[in-house]
């Protein structure tokens, strides 16, 4: 049991008349990256909620750091963090203050060494002491993935963390994704990109329709479909490599 | 479970500290709320005054408890409208998803309200006692003209939260004060009820405006307050506990 983080078995919630959730079952290990990937209105967001007590269920368990959301729901908060779909930081306060006012609400003793090393960390240093309002869209999602990890959650919820971000933004939500995984954090997070589950997550569940369809390695998922074929293909650059490289110059000059 | 109680207080601090540093740094906040009541008072007493027979030498005196209700009126807007950007931000949701009191982060609205009508109240005294408003009130009248402001905006807050927490736009968060701030038109705030007609009037006696207004008023012209205090007392803490009560189911509706 000490290596699962989450565990969810046959859990159910509906709104009203519609049904988003028809009893999904999911473990998540400790310090892995677990995606669950998912169009929009898959449930995604729901499932996110409940597991981190903002929302309850209709029927089913679901435990988290080995409490129960139900029972234990304060026990459940001190093990995690929520990084929801839209960043939600202060917009009038200083990134600084954003911080220090997370580190005092956690009773952190030290808390201003804690946030000067997560503003150094999330290269906020210089953009400390501006307003929020004045960040961009990219240093907003950093500044709120940082606010997660004020106090050393053991699990991070990142709910659709590149959603609205440019190419560059995702890149770096990515890089501390995965800095984060190496310090040993379990990280859940939900997207609606395949190339962001590839690119990140240890093991990819796949939400449709209220259940999980499919869970396992990027490689387990390869060999449930057919094997790959060779093709000679001319590899053209993407939109997406253009812009990468000629920002890049940019920076370089 | 324990030591999450103890912290309540000092989480409802930091909350409040919060919200504080939200009205410092948007003092127009503060003079949007305020310029209305203070242009109403300039009006009546320089332009309708001279036309109203109050039975008190001094209008200002007479029209200021009224001022002051309407300047709390539309101050609770802006309270309705914080926790409304708050609910859509997401930042509430991170502060629920936290080990702290869940409760925190609303009475920091709560508290951010009396604070910030408490500074628009100050504010518009001194331009009435620029104006002419004279009051001999010893202190402890002044302490119970304090506490009946405090009550009532406590009232209007409760009544804010609902709608702040239920408003589906900016917009529909602060609409619900417009009749607030007209409530003191329909009562003794700036004319004696004696001079409307009867239907008027009698909506006038009995609402909760004329009574705190009336209060207020006897406190500070040291004069014996008689019931009205009673009145108003009462009708702050009814509208406190039944908009408290709605408020607060609202509240666990929307955050579970």
């Amino acid at each position: 049991m000490h290596d699962i983080a989450i565990h969810v078995t046959g859990l159910k919630k509906s709104f009203k008349t519609t049904t988003v959730l028809k009893g999904v079952d999911l473990t998540v290990r400790r310090g892995e990256i677990f995606a669950l990937l998912g169009a929009n209105g898959a449930g995604k967001t729901t499932l996110v909620k409940i597991l981190s007590t903002l929302a309850k269920q209709d029927s089913g368990s679901a435990k988290v750091h080995g409490f129960d959301v139900l029972d234990e729901p304060e026990r459940v908060r001190q093990s995690i963090s929520l990084t929801g779909q839209f960043a939600a930081v202060d917009e009038i306060l200083t990134g600084r203050e954003n911080l220090v006012m997370i580190a005092k609400l956690r009773h952190l003793a030290d808390s201003r060494r804690i946030v000067d090393d997560l503003l150094q960390r999330f290269d906020l240093t210089d953009a400390a002491d501006r307003r929020v309002s004045t960040y961009s869209g990219g240093m907003r999602r950093r500044l709120d993935i940082a606010m997660s990890l004020v106090g050393k959650p053991n699990i991070i919820f990142l709910d659709e963390p590149t959603t609205g971000l440019d190419p560059e933004g995702r890149l770096e939500v990515w890089k501390m994704v995965k800095e984060l995984s190496s310090t040993g954090t379990t990280v859940f997070l939900t997207t609606q990109y395949l190339e962001e589950a590839e690119q990140l997550a240890d093991r990819i569940a796949i939400l449709h329709e209220g259940t999980i369809i499919t869970n396992g390695t990027l490689a387990e998922l390869k060999k449930l479909f057919p094997p790959a074929k060779v093709e000679y293909v001319e590899k053209q650059p993407t939109l997406e490599d253009i812009f990468l490289a000629i920002i890049g110059k940019k920076e370089e000059k | 479970m324990e030591a999450i109680r103890k912290h309540s207080f000092s989480d409802m601090g930091i909350m409040l500290g919060r919200s504080m540093r939200h009205i410092f740094r948007s003092m127009d906040t503060i003079i949007t709320v305020t310029i209305t009541p203070i242009a109403m008072m300039l009006l009546f007493v320089y332009v309708f005054g001279g036309a109203i027979q109050t039975g008190m030498d001094n209008y200002v005196n007479y029209l200021l408890p009224g001022i002051l209700l309407i300047a709390i009126a539309s101050g609770i807007a802006y309270t309705a409208y914080r926790l409304f950007m708050d609910m859509q931000s997401g930042i509430f949701e991170r502060f629920h998803s936290m080990p702290i009191a869940h409760s925190a982060a609303l009475w920091g609205h709560v508290l951010t309200s009396l604070v910030s009508n408490a500074i628009s109240v100050v504010v518009i005294i001194l331009v009435a006692l620029v104006m002419g408003f004279r009051s001999a009130a010893p202190i402890v009248s002044w302490l119970a003209v304090a506490g009946i402001l405090a009550l009532f905006t406590l009232a209007l807050t409760w009544l804010a939260v609902i709608a702040g927490l239920s408003a589906k736009s900016v917009d529909g968060a602060g609409a619900f004060s417009y009749p607030l701030i007209f409530l003191p038109f329909i009562s003794s705030a700036f004319v004696p009820t004696e001079s409307m007609p009867p239907v008027v009037r009698a909506f006038a006696d009995n609402q909760p405006v004329t009574s705190i207004v009336e209060a207020i008023r006897s406190l500070l012209a040291s004069e014996p307050v008689g019931n009205d205090i009673w009145i108003a007392l009462a009708w702050c803490v009814g509208i406190s506990i039944v908009a408290y009560f709605f408020a607060m189911r609202v509240y666990k509706r929307k955050t579970a």
